[in-house]
């Protein structure tokens, strides 16, 4: 029996709702035992952010989300100072005549200090799980800082000097792909690259995620999905689609896909969000799709 | 438990074969990956390889390719696609360095097709008296690229590619920097000054708008009809990459290939070693629309954004689907900032855009523009600035 145990990980996530196969189960055992991030990469909606919602969950940690976007920078990832706070107190010290070098000291103390999430995380009490979302849409330049604080865990603010991290959160970054992420970033962290989930194992979502839902129609939804990706489509339904579709279906009370054509084509809009798809999947091609699910 | 020594140098060795194909694995990883295999239930061999894989691989091309290599190490099977990149002779029969060598050669290449053949080109200096130094390089510059046979010549040719490339790269960051105006005014600078005059603002601190540099994409077709001319482009297309942090190249005939790992190779005559290793087996036509529709997919929303300059360098000859080369086109148009496309035959005499697929991916295109010598290609700098 080795040290690393993706078993107990496995378990853990599905109590939590999450279907993980074998492989994201390793990956998140390796995090644990390498202390290393984990770079999730793979096509919109397959459940990437989801990941780090569960890692929290099965570790009972907060969760810290860092949204990255184009032109993120320090202030907005990592701290900010509070300058309507500052601009008042130097007001208030103003008339009383204090020591200039004593009122920059207090306005530039902890107290003044604005968390970001990157602070946040590690100054965190207890490890928390970190998400660095979409890291991708942020500046080379601000990934060449991430690194930084993820190797050392450690940030300096000028004003104040280094914070030393009170806790090593676990690190979850995912990429879309909106441009490459350069080697050392790559060479930092693990690597998962998430699929489609295959019809079983997305039925099984269906059943963790919608209770009511009947296993029969879990499965038809599954594999009607499953034949609708194979399509030429611009815009490939995820996770989440399916999921909207199946409680959209319930809501209806269709519970054979292959009973009533028409009624399934006006629920599509929940799978196919462009018009192009819309109209590239025709009524006969669902009727098809529909009547070979069962 | 420690791990023995030959399970070291396996260790090791398989951390090399990933290195040689290009996996961009660290000191640190390989430490790691040892690390690993004292925690490991070692019995179970698909637990090691779950487990490498994760830490091993840094992107998608690369965990699809791990299996194999990692059956071929640790099971002696699989060898198909493991090449080693560099310094292996490039396989017969194929691949850019002999459209290199033949690009050399004299008269057009059997692969163009009759139709154009008859064509004439623009003033074919070949024969005309040569003169030394400077005037000799602008001589060459505006030289039909086909004309070319001197192996001297060639390598001047060359050079200036590379030089123009470069030239290119400088202008274009200049005018960037010339263009930078206004901006913000930056809080927390402006409060830091502010302590020193009582709280009083006086002095505000600004922060300027950086604009995103411009990134370009050459997608360049090295099918038989372009062979005369594909020689000159990679060269190109290595000159660009090189200079611009924001760049990919691609070559097609049938397939998509993505080159620009290769490309980065900073010694040229290796990049084309390793472009030929990349892409074998052409023949059989060109298939754009395709092409296009593999780099829509897996690529463009990887290396296209809004401010991304695409730049196709291909004859429009399609042996496949003429419209679904304009949809296609249609699809890129709508990502990209602009579309330049490169006809090397724009530039002959009494040429027209006939072929079906040209005539399918025109209404997309920006920019329609020849590129049959090194003066039309530099000809492209002051558009590009403009961007």
């Amino acid at each position: 029996m080795g040290i690393i145990d993706r078993q107990t990980i496995a378990r853990c996530l599905s109590e939590v709702g999450y279907v993980a196969d074998d492989s994201l189960a390793m990956a998140l055992a390796l995090m644990d035992h390498l202390k290393r991030p984990l770079l999730l990469e793979g096509e919109a909606g397959v459940g990437k952010t989801e990941v780090a919602k569960a890692l929290a969950a099965v570790h009972g940690s907060r969760l810290i989300r860092l949204q990255c976007y184009e032109g993120l920078d320090v202030s907005g990832a990592l701290y900010e100072w509070n300058y309507q706070r500052q601009l008042i107190s130097i007001r208030a010290h103003e008339g009383r005549g204090e020591d200039p070098d004593a009122v920059e000291r207090h306005v530039f103390s902890e107290d003044y200090l604005l968390e970001r999430p990157l602070l946040a995380a590690i100054r965190a009490e207890s490890p928390a799980v970190l998400l660095i979302d979409e890291v991708d849409r942020a500046d080379e330049e601000f990934e060449a800082f991430l690194l930084e604080v993820l190797s050392d865990f450690q940030v300096t603010v000028p004003e104040l000097g280094t914070i030393t991290a009170r806790s090593v959160p676990r690190v979850v970054l995912t990429s879309n792909g909106t441009r490459e992420l350069s080697d050392a970033l790559r060479r930092r962290c693990l690597y998962h690259w998430i699929d489609y989930p295959d019809e079983g194992r997305e039925a099984r979502i269906l059943a963790a995620r919608l209770p009511g839902i009947d296993a029969a129609l879990a499965h038809q939804v599954a594999r009607f999905v499953a034949r609708i990706r194979v399509e030429d489509l611009r815009k490939v339904p995820g996770v989440a689609e399916t999921l909207d579709w199946a409680a959209a279906l319930m809501g209806l009370g269709i519970a054979d896909l292959r009973a009533q054509p028409e009624a399934l084509h006006a629920t599509l809009i929940c799978l196919l969000k462009t018009r192009e798809d819309r109209a590239s999947v025709a009524p006969e091609t669902v009727a098809r799709i529909a009547g070979r699910v069962g | 438990m420690q791990a023995g020594t030959r399970l070291i140098a396996r260790v090791a060795g398989f951390v090399a074969l990933l290195r040689d194909n290009g996996f961009p694995i660290g000191p640190a990883e390989a430490a790691d990956a040892l690390r690993l295999m004292a925690a490991l239930d070692l019995s179970r061999p698909d637990e090691l390889r779950a487990a490498l894989r994760h830490l091993l691989c840094g992107r998608v091309e690369e965990w699809r390719r791990f299996d194999e290599l990692f059956d071929l190490h640790w099971r002696g099977r699989g060898l198909r696609h493991a090449v080693k990149v560099t310094g292996t002779p490039p396989p017969r029969g194929g691949g850019l360095k002999r459209l290199m060598d033949r690009a050399g050669e004299k008269g057009a290449p059997d692969g163009v097709p009759d139709r154009v053949e008859r064509t004439e080109g623009p003033e074919d200096t070949a024969g005309q008296g040569r003169r030394g130094g400077a005037s000799h390089t602008e001589e060459l510059g505006h030289r039909d690229l086909r004309s070319l046979s001197d192996p001297d010549e060639l390598a001047r040719a060359h050079a200036l590619a590379a030089r123009l490339s470069r030239r290119m790269r400088v202008r274009l960051v200049r005018r960037r920097k010339l263009a930078k105006r206004g901006g913000a005014v930056d809080l927390r600078a402006t409060i830091r000054r502010s302590v020193a005059r009582g709280g009083e603002p006086l002095e505000l601190a600004w922060r300027r708008r950086r604009t995103a540099p411009l990134r370009i994409v050459l997608i360049l077709d090295v099918s038989g009809s372009m062979e005369a001319y594909a020689g000159f482009f990679v060269r190109f297309m290595h000159g660009v990459l090189a200079e611009f942090a924001h760049a990919d190249g691609f070559v097609f005939h049938t397939r998509l290939i993505h080159v620009t790992p290769a490309l980065r190779e900073r010694d040229p005559a290796r990049a084309v070693d390793r472009l030929s290793l990349m892409a074998q087996g052409w023949s059989g036509g060109t298939r754009i629309g395709e092409c296009l529709a593999v780099f829509n997919r897996a690529h463009a929303p990887r290396v296209v954004n809004g401010r991304t300059a695409v730049i196709v360098l291909s004859d429009g000859y399609d042996t496949g689907d003429a419209e679904r080369l304009g949809r296609e086109m249609a699809a890129l148009r709508r990502r990209t900032r602009r579309i330049v496309w490169l006809n090397p035959m724009a530039g002959w005499a009494g040429y027209a855009p006939e072929a079906a697929g040209m005539r399918a991916a025109l209404p997309h295109v920006d920019l329609f523009a020849p590129a049959h010598s090194l003066d039309s290609l530099s000809a492209l700098e002051p558009y590009l600035a403009r961007i």
